[in-house]
């Protein structure tokens, strides 16, 4: 549907880490025995990435699969092909435990980008931040400030961060706030 | 008078003037000073008043531990009260006042306290204010309370920004001096994780100041040196003005980061807190010298001989042109030389130990200082500024053997290692009898989650009193660190340090020892809350025998400073008193922080707009641009009403009733919990978790149920959908989303687990928005696509389709009484939609309604409301659902409590409606009044009301309650008092007001 | 402030991710049970001064439930374990029989 927006329709705010809102991005909630082969091939399949190991997120583009609990995993794939993806999941899993659902709206996704991202997100995170404790691809459920949030880090000095959409305010105003120059901590460079 | 030395002082840089007020006016210092080291400088030694008696105080230290140079500090939204001079580092334009004092520091009213200071002993607040009992409160308290406490209170928010920052390492160090940095490289060794951090700006701690020689280096060379290496090391993060404020479990420690109180203005934040989480955690925090009980040991001018040479030393501040230095130990022997080094006359040293032979006394007598053993200070003279002492024997009762002038006194009672932070978490102590002071016990160190000792102590923390020693235990602390965390320990050796030999410490806690009660009443322990001598031993004469009572009782460490120069020479004087050893009568306790931190950098991030969550649906904007009243929601903002201009709130519910009931009223109802529950046990499941049967609902129709807890009390409630044979959708309570989903995940993981149900919370994934009112279907078919006729969509009954070109799934449920739908669309097209709908709505009345109109219509219709009608107490059988509560099942959650004895007592408040007679609206929450009175004296109550508005539909004042035996009291009126005396008489009516045969929402 | 190991996602944690459930392997007495075993079921708890089990959630995290068991006087942790279990596993009765020799369950 053309007039969908997202939560802050791509509000950004350029402190000494870029802190943008991604737009609308599709999401599935996917669970199921993540060792069962079906579950794997669909996750695989839309996400168009390898499976995650446990606490990871593999992304590529436009797609991924985060690693959410021992039963779940988010396939993330454009938002414009998540009924088509859904339908995928309930013809190849129908007959199988699972459950998959849309939960794209119910999110908001900012991108950090900066050297200075990792210290952004151990102002607001109780999650070590070290390059050597947090590599790139690794993922994590935790809390930022006062909110469940999910993020992980890719390769070029960008992290991608997941929150609930009715506080994605909130989540933009502590991100800005943990971003404003003169705050750099000058750690993990 | 203290004033400037020409030349020396490590810290400053003399190229940098720095102006600064204090008490209105300008004075002059240099970039490296502190506050007190700049005012000092200028002569001002004299910087506060004390809290009880406003004695003149002058600054006594030179660093954390100072307990009077407490100032306000800045202005308007800089402004903060009870700021230490000597660690705020001077700033141009820095602008301080002194504290307690009124008029003026100089001529202070209070200070006629201190002429009746006899009459104010401890406790003197509960012996004297007691009788006649009037007179406290007009005449005692306010008077107590204009001249009581310290600084002033901001007025004005806060200007500046905090920020927290969670930090994980190693092993951090606490304490920049030459135990810290040799921990920390000895740490570093093998690659682990180390953090270290200084409370003050300059690295090194005491060492350059105290002199000696590491690896035949000078202290401030080698100090240098280590820290080179450690900058170079890419495991180690070091962090001047951050003191390790408090230790807590499993190995969190708190860093309060001083950032921009020194360059204010920047871009800076102010302060940020450091959340560290550290697997080991070394202490060098060294130690802090006792002052010396003796008469007048608190007029300005006298002061810790050791602060005393690092004005000297580090800030070229002579802190008089003559100074006594008074001591029980040979460390105060360096005071004297750097004293005599500067040019600066000491016209005697009195040690009150029967001889001095150290190498320090032998050096001090090769200079020419006069030493007189076995004397004391009798008392000081002066008022706002030393002029004199007079000497008596240690030995003696005060006798004076002579008068020396001078206008300075260093006085050294010994050292006490800082086990604060070793103690915060649970650290013990043990009493060294050779150094007189407390220090860790090692093998009672504080307990981290593995079960092993987190934190260790370095150097003189560790009760090392010597260079050598010092350095030795901080390379071992590193070491043992390291190794505990599995890696090896680097092999080099501690650095070889050598020091002049030192003579033992006899300990001195009272000067001279046999004091009569004049001079004890002069000799303070605790400067900043102004205990004496005398207060603590007229506590354990009045039977305080416990420290922690005698604590309280005289006040004792419980000023800002916790005590930090008066702990040990009070439980030595109480010791005394009570004739017990002083480890037999132990310390208080020590607690966090180490210094006030700011409330700033404990908020961090967390104040304004962002002091808590707000949560936001996707039609938040539109209410915001329309008028809205917000009512809070748990986090959530709903409109409460949208008022118009030139309407009152309570007009604009009532119009919005009106409408909703006659034409159109829309509802944004997204903040609904939505929770799919799929799975091929999920109808058993959910059969478990409402107290009605769903497992029997159709796919393609909805149901009302019940939530209750294993108590038997009701938590929730809302429409179940059935979407296919394996899947539900449960709607909760706005603020009821998050709390059962947990709740369906608790059970499913802990009970159930071998039942196969998925469950996910999509509640922010729909906006979903209530359609109400007679012109519901109209609007509807005017929008397109789907048939919402009465065949097609009956009530109960839910559709998926395309409304409008809008993917939806359209459920036929009401909460309004009215013909009702609600549309739910993905929350990316939430606001599309509602704007559609106002668009459309125009030509059949639309209005948009909050939740006060929602409530009314709600009431109107007997609906209950989760969290009105019940309070955690209630269960579904109080309120009238019995139809609600399936008889065919065998279990759900809260079923075996509900056949408990006291919730089948037929005496339970059951739900009823009220009616005043005359048409009036009840007080929310009003109890009904029934006859005599309980076992308790009180009068008896028979019910309360749950709900109560005014109904426009009704014109008159409709409201739910709970009453004793309510339904089989139908037409009886009873009684609700008010709190002005009167009462209010309500008629017990059926709940449903409006429509009880549901025609309404039901076509 | 507690740091944990959620057993399921394999995170450590601070105790702010975390959310306290109370007292473990409660037995569930449903409708038939007698007054007193429902009682005991619903009110009775252990408050030991010492070795406890209890559950946590990882509320701020993977969403799950698990085991801990924990010294209520040192806050010692240890082991946490599956939720999905009637009664400690053996690992973690040996890892506490380790520190605490000589414990019983119950503390007897």
């Amino acid at each position: 549907m053309s007039d969908a927006t997202s939560a802050l329709n791509g509000a950004a705010y350029h402190g000494y880490v870029e802190v943008q809102e991604a737009g609308l991005r599709g999401m599935i909630t996917l669970r199921g025995d993540l060792a069962s082969v079906d579950i794997k091939n669909v996750a695989t399949g839309l996400g168009g990435v390898d499976f995650p190991a446990q606490g990871h997120c593999n992304w590529v583009e436009d797609r991924g699969i985060a690693w959410m609990s021992p039963d779940e995993v988010l396939v993330m794939v454009p938002h414009s092909e998540v009924p088509a993806a859904l339908e995928t999941a309930r013809n190849v899993l129908s007959g199988q435990h699972h459950l998959a659902v849309d939960v794209s709206d119910a999110r908001a996704v900012f991108v950090l980008r900066g050297a200075g991202l990792r210290e952004v997100l151990a102002k607001l995170a109780p999650v070590d931040m070290s390059p050597e404790a947090f590599p790139a691809g690794h993922f994590r459920r935790t809390r930022l400030a006062q909110v469940p949030a999910a993020f992980w880090l890719g390769e070029d000095d960008s992290a991608q961060v997941i929150c609930f959409r009715s506080v994605a305010q909130y989540v933009f105003d502590i991100l800005s706030h943990a971003a404003r120059p003169g705050g750099e901590v000058g750690l993990y460079r | 008078m203290s004033t400037r030395l020409a030349t020396g002082g490590r810290f400053l840089d003399r190229n940098q003037p720095r102006v600064f007020t204090f008490n209105g006016t300008d004075l002059s210092g240099f970039a490296g000073d502190t506050l007190a080291s700049a005012l000092l400088a200028n002569g001002r030694s004299m910087v506060g008043r004390s809290f009880k008696y406003h004695r003149p105080r002058g600054i006594v230290a030179s660093g954390a531990e100072e307990p009077n140079a407490l100032v306000n500090l800045g202005q308007g939204a800089a402004f903060e009260p009870n700021q230490r001079a000597t660690t705020t580092e001077i700033f141009a334009g820095l602008k301080a006042e002194s504290q307690n004092h009124w008029p003026s520091l100089e001529f202070d009213i209070g200070a006629l306290n201190n002429l009746v200071s006899r009459f104010l002993p401890a406790g003197f607040y509960y012996k004297t204010f007691i009788h006649p009992r009037a007179a406290w409160k007009h005449v005692f308290e306010p008077i107590i309370r204009h001249s009581a406490g310290l600084g002033r209170a901001p007025k004005e928010r806060d200007a500046d920004r905090y920020e927290h920052f969670y930090h994980f390492t190693d092993v951090l160090v606490i304490g920049g001096g030459v135990a810290g940095l040799q921990a920390a490289r000895a740490a570093a060794a093998d690659g682990g994780r180390v953090l270290l951090i200084e409370q003050s700006a300059q690295w090194g701690g005491r060492a350059p100041v105290d002199g000696g020689q590491i690896d035949g280096k000078d202290p401030e060379v080698w100090i240098n040196d280590a820290l080179e290496e450690l900058e170079k090391a890419p495991n180690v993060t070091i962090r001047r003005r951050t003191m390790g404020s408090g230790v807590y479990d499993h190995g969190y420690v708190l860093g309060y980061e001083r950032i921009a109180d020194h360059t204010p203005g920047d871009t800076r934040p102010r302060h940020r807190l450091w959340r560290i989480r550290a697997a080991r955690v070394i202490t060098a925090t060294g130690a802090i010298e006792r002052p010396l009980s003796f008469a007048g040991n608190d007029i300005p001018g006298v002061m810790l001989a050791s602060a005393m040479r690092d004005y000297v030393v580090n800030y070229a501040v002579s802190p008089g042109d003559r100074t006594v230095v008074v001591t029980n130990n040979d460390d105060a022997y360096r005071t004297a030389i750097a004293l005599k080094n500067a040019g600066l006359d000491v016209p005697v040293i009195l040690d009150a130990r029967p001889q001095a032979e150290g190498d320090l006394p032998r050096a001090a007598r090769d200079l020419g200082i006069r030493i007189e053993t076995g004397r004391a200070i009798a008392r000081v003279k002066g008022r706002k500024s030393v002029t004199g002492v007079a000497i008596c024997a240690q030995a003696g009762e005060g006798a004076v053997l002579e008068e020396i002038a001078c206008d300075a006194v260093a006085m050294s009672g010994g050292w006490s290692p800082v086990v604060h932070l070793w103690s915060h978490c649970g650290g013990k102590l043990i009493w060294d009898e050779a150094g007189a002071f407390f220090r860790p016990d090692p093998d009672r160190a504080p307990i981290s989650h593995d079960g092993q000792p987190f934190v260790a102590t370095a150097g003189a923390a560790s009760g090392q009193m010597t260079l050598a020693e010092t350095l030795k235990d901080a390379d071992s602390a590193g070491k043992v660190a390291s190794r505990a965390l599995g890696l090896a320990a680097g092999r080099k050796g501690a650095p070889k340090a050598s020091q002049p030999q030192e003579g033992p410490i006899t300990p001195v806690w009272m000067m001279p020892q046999g004091a009569g009660p004049a001079l004890r009443q002069k000799m303070w322990l605790d400067y900043q809350n102004d205990v004496k001598v005398s207060d603590v031993q007229l506590a354990a004469r009045e039977g305080y025998e416990s420290v922690e009572h005698t604590k309280r009782y005289t006040t004792l460490g419980m000023a800002t400073d916790q005590g930090k120069l008066s702990n040990i020479n009070g439980l030595a004087v109480l010791s005394g008193a009570l004739q017990n050893d002083i480890p037999a009568v132990g310390t208080t306790t020590f607690r966090p922080p180490y210094t006030p931190i700011s409330m700033g950098a404990i908020a961090g991030e967390a104040r304004g707009d962002i002091f808590q969550p707000i949560r936001r649906t996707p039609i938040h904007d539109w209410h915001d641009d329309n008028g809205a009243e917000w009512e809070p929601v748990g986090q959530w903002r709903r409109p409460y009403t949208y008022r118009r201009a030139g309407e009152s709130t309570h007009d604009a519910v009532m119009r919005e009733v009106k409408n909703t009931r006659q034409h159109l009223g829309l509802l944004d109802a997204s903040t609904l919990g939505k929770i799919i529950v799929k799975g091929p046990d999920a109808g058993r499941f959910l059969d478990m978790i409402y107290t009605n049967m769903m497992s029997t609902l159709k796919p393609g129709r909805c149901r009302y149920g019940l939530m209750c807890s294993e108590n038997g009390f009701l938590i929730d409630d809302g429409v179940v959908a059935r979407i296919d044979d394996d899947t539900f959708l449960c709607h909760t309570t706005t603020g009821g989303a998050e709390r059962i989903h947990g709740h369906m995940e608790e059970w499913l993981q802990t009970e159930w687990w071998d039942w196969k149900v998925y469950t996910a919370n999509i509640t922010e994934q729909l906006a979903q928005i209530a359609v109400v009112g007679p012109n519901a279907r109209k609007i509807l078919e005017a929008l397109g696509g789907m048939d919402v006729s009465a065949d097609a969509l009956p009530f109960m009954a839910w559709a998926d389709g395309q409304i409008g070109g809008f993917d939806a799934r359209i459920y036929r449920i009401s909460f309004s009484g009215e013909l009702s739908y609600e549309v739910a669309v993905p929350a990316s097209q939430g606001r599309a939609l509602w704007d559609r709908l106002i668009e459309t709505g125009q030509e059949f009345g639309v209005m948009p309604y909050g939740t006060e109109a929602l409530h009314i219509m709600r009431a109107e219709k007997g609906f209950i409301m989760i969290g009105d009608e019940t309070d955690g107490t209630v269960i579904p059988q109080d309120l009238g659902l019995n139809w609600a509560i399936s008889k065919k099942k065998d279990d759900y959650l809260g079923k075996r409590a509900q056949a408990r004895s006291h919730m089948t007592d037929p005496d339970r408040w059951k739900l009823v409606g009220l009616e005043t007679t005359d048409g009036s609206v009840l007080p929310d929450g009003a109890y009904a009044r029934g006859s005599g009175t309980n076992e308790n004296g009180q009068k008896t109550v028979i019910g309360r009301v749950t709900s109560t508005y005014y109904s426009p539909t009704l014109d008159k004042g409709i409201a739910m309650g709970l009453v004793l035996n309510g339904p089989d009291r139908m037409g009886e009126v009873i009684n609700f008092p008010a709190l002005d005396g009167s009462a209010t008489p309500a008629r017990i009516v059926s709940p449903v007001f409006y429509d009880p045969e549901g025609e309404k929402q039901n076509v | 402030m507690l740091i944990l190991t959620c057993p399921c996602c394999g995170v450590t944690g601070e105790e702010t991710e975390f959310h306290a459930g109370g007292q473990a392997h409660l037995q569930r007495s449903g409708p038939g049970a007698s007054d007193e075993a429902f009682e005991a079921y619903l009110f009775a708890r252990e408050n030991p001064r010492g070795v406890h089990f209890e559950r946590w959630r990882h509320a701020n995290g993977c969403g799950k439930w698990f085991h801990a068991a924990r010294c209520t006087l040192t806050l010692e942790v240890f082991g946490t374990y599956s939720a999905q279990t009637t009664q400690p596993p053996q690992e973690v009765l040996d890892a506490i029989a380790k520190r605490r020799p000589g414990w019983t369950e119950g503390g007897k």
